[in-house]
């Protein structure tokens, strides 16, 4: 009944290798997908779209580009705090310096500056490994953050030190400002999210997704077997940053509309976003999205049951917060390395075969 | 006169150099014995701090906690700990940690990637650093076990009469320097001259020939943790008293992280020349070009150096060669 394989016959290697290669499966994404374009937007207000879905759509979009660098790729980074600072300072320079054009591309151009920061802290890569690259890459989170807070004309010259996103139209529809409505930043973030996960999904079971893996599972045997180190891990630093680029800019100029460097792209980003895919899953787009899903909500869950319900004061739900990420963090790495993306897959394994176990 | 004060900056970044030392000795004592790069050290010694504080207080642990789900209004017990007294305890709390952390943590991730290791530690650190802000409330501490404090008049009215110019120099990191010279002395002979410390070099060395010598992994690693929670308790008192208890003691660790780099995960002495290097440096660094660049360049030079440094020499300074073989 679920998930069955029964009568659901491919014909080529096409169909074989495809996505979702079950076919109740693969409407259940395209009603996902419908009801996320077509319903949601109609329904949505300001709360669950700033508190739940906007935020969850860019931290999914951070962890992919994450874990493309270190679940796919094997190079741990702690930068993405920094990264993701890139991506918003070079989307708020691109918005006043060219009002005109609109603001996707802007986003998109955005990506493509933060690939080249990303390739030129990524060089060091092919030298260091494991976690003399982690602290390495600690390097370009300190840097960036202290040049976004020192040097003026990243900000403009203003004289908060903030950036501050102008409102920015699309046919009409704000798409960033004060005046934004819930469903437009939630759109907006849907179609980043939904086109980049496609992007990524591809990329990584291709050519390129398998050099990417041969890289992390051994390098010194990928490199005989004709795998170039040098192209394989620059170009995973280059798409992992794009996507941590892109949503850094999105973080800034459509979700919280004014940022300052070492407040909201600090160090505790970097580390929010590796427990995500770690969580989620490393080496799964899927996992992504789980593991954004997962602290996005946690959060939220704990304000409400916490502070809401039990009236326990808001500090103390900040730091048992703490304990129960750190733990869960531990928990899953003894008990699931692969994460809540392995536990779906055994979910879905087990649909396959009930009620017979074997 | 410029030469003096540059040599007073240079003085003083080799005395913060030593405080990094401290931190990072702890990293490379775990890193060593188990293969464990320890990021939760720089919490360890804030959760050590606090600790302390609370000890000698008379704090009631979790009184935060207890008061919003009982609703009672605890907040001390009502009475102090000398100081003495109070460091002992928090010694057994970090022996008892490291107990904990063995069972609950390592023993299952034996034998795991060094990176998911690395991952696990930085989730303990959040789970600490939590525990200790419920345990003892995330307010700042002062902390003071009666180390000599400001600047030191000796060190002051003898360059003043001997070059003509006073060196400030703070009395806190001439102890620190003290007790950490007497620290790594106190390590090295541990592990030099004791049967226990020899039995640590040898699972430092492979794990698999000192377990079919009949060394006890499980031991060895709750002593290692022990003596790693003891050296935060020092970096703890040290910084908690410099700097107030609180939470950005914890980051700390990042600043010994680069000093590890540099000086190789695996080495004391490279702790404690990388320390002296990175202290030093990102001092000189400050003052001679921080001005042109805006400042507070010390958030970052330390990890900018020892970047530019392991592209050249990617196992630090002392580290061990690196062989790789498919």
């Amino acid at each position: 009944m679920f998930y069955r394989e029964a009568g659901d016959f491919k014909t080529s290697y096409r169909d074989d290798g495809q996505t979702f290669p079950i076919r109740l499966d693969r409407w259940g994404y395209y009603a996902l997908l419908a009801v996320a374009f077509l319903v949601v937007p109609f329904v949505i207000d300001s709360y669950w779209a700033n508190a739940v879905l906007v935020p969850f759509l860019i931290y999914a979009i951070a962890a992919i580009g994450l874990n493309i660098l270190t679940g796919y790729a094997g190079q741990v980074s702690l930068g993405t705090g920094g990264f993701m600072a890139v991506g918003a300072y070079a989307v708020y320079k691109l918005m006043t310096a060219f009002p005109g054009v609109p603001i996707f591309i802007h986003i998109l151009l955005a990506g493509g500056v933060t690939a080249i920061v990303g390739m030129l802290f990524g060089l060091p890569s092919l030298r260091i490994k494991g976690f003399y690259l982690a602290v390495a890459t600690l390097a370009a989170q300190f840097f960036l953050v202290w040049l976004f807070n020192k040097v003026p004309w990243f900000y403009n010259y203003s004289a908060s030190g903030q950036i501050n996103a102008p409102e920015r139209t699309f046919f009409g529809w704000a798409i960033t400002g004060p005046a934004t409505s819930a469903s437009a930043k939630y759109l907006t973030c849907l179609v980043f999210a939904v086109g980049l996960a496609w992007v990524a999904r591809n990329l990584t079971r291709g050519t390129i997704g398998r050099k990417w893996m041969a890289i992390r599972d051994m390098d010194i045997a990928a490199e005989i077997i004709g795998v170039n180190p040098l192209t394989a891990k620059l170009s995973a630093f280059a798409v992992s940053s794009f996507f941590v680029g892109v949503s850094g800019a999105l973080l800034f100029s459509v979700y919280l509309g004014a940022a300052e460097a070492s407040e909201a792209f600090g160090i505790n980003k970097s580390f929010l976003v590796l427990f995500m895919i770690i969580i989620g899953g490393l080496g799964s787009i899927f996992g992504s999205f789980a593991g954004a899903a997962f602290l996005v909500l946690l959060p939220v869950f704990l304000k409400n049951v916490l502070v809401a319900r039990l009236g326990w004061p808001t500090d103390l739900a900040a730091h048992i917060e703490l304990m129960i990420v750190g733990g869960l963090i531990i928990f899953f790495l003894i008990v699931e390395p692969h994460g809540l993306a392995r536990l779906w897959a055994l979910t879905k394994e087990k649909l396959r075969l009930w009620p017979f176990p074997h | 006169m410029e030469f003096l004060y540059a040599s007073e900056v240079l003085i003083n970044g080799l005395m913060a150099g030593v405080m990094y030392a401290l931190v990072a000795l702890g990293f490379v004592l775990i890193y060593k014995a188990s293969g464990v790069f320890n990021y939760a050290q720089g919490v360890m010694a804030l959760f050590a701090a606090m600790t302390l504080v609370g000890i000698m207080e008379g704090r009631v642990p979790f009184a935060h906690l207890l008061n919003a789900v009982f609703g009672m209004h605890v907040s001390t017990l009502g009475w102090t700990v000398p100081a003495a007294f109070a460091i002992l305890l928090t010694a057994l709390v970090m022996v008892g940690l490291a107990i904990a952390i063995e069972k609950l943590v390592l023993k299952h991730l034996v034998g795991q990637e060094p990176i998911i290791l690395f991952m696990a530690t930085i989730g303990l650190a959040w789970f600490l650093e939590g525990l200790g802000d419920v345990m003892w409330g995330a307010d700042v501490k002062v902390l003071d076990v009666g180390l000599p404090q400001g600047i030191s008049d000796t060190v002051e009215t003898v360059t003043n009469d001997l070059l003509g110019y006073g060196f400030f120099i703070d009395r806190l990191d001439i102890w620190a320097s003290v007790i950490a010279a007497l620290l790594v002395a106190a390590l090295v002979g541990f592990s030099q001259y004791t049967k226990q410390g020899r039995a640590m070099r040898a699972v430092a060395d492979d794990h698999q020939a000192a377990l079919s010598v009949g060394i006890s992994l499980q031991f060895i690693w709750i002593m290692v943790w022990s003596i790693a929670g003891f050296v935060a308790l020092v970096a703890g008192i040290m910084w908690g008293t410099k700097a107030g208890v609180q939470f950005s003691l914890s980051l700390i660790a990042l600043k010994a992280l680069p000093v590890l780099m540099l000086g190789g995960f695996t080495s004391i002495p490279g702790a404690i020349v990388g320390g002296l290097i990175i202290g030093m440096g990102e001092k000189l660094f400050e003052y001679f070009v921080g001005p042109l660049v805006g400042g507070a360049t010390e958030n970052w030079f330390a990890y900018v150096l020892a970047l530019i440094f392991l592209v050249f020499r990617p196992q630090g300074l002392f580290g061990e060669r690196i062989i790789e073989r498919v």
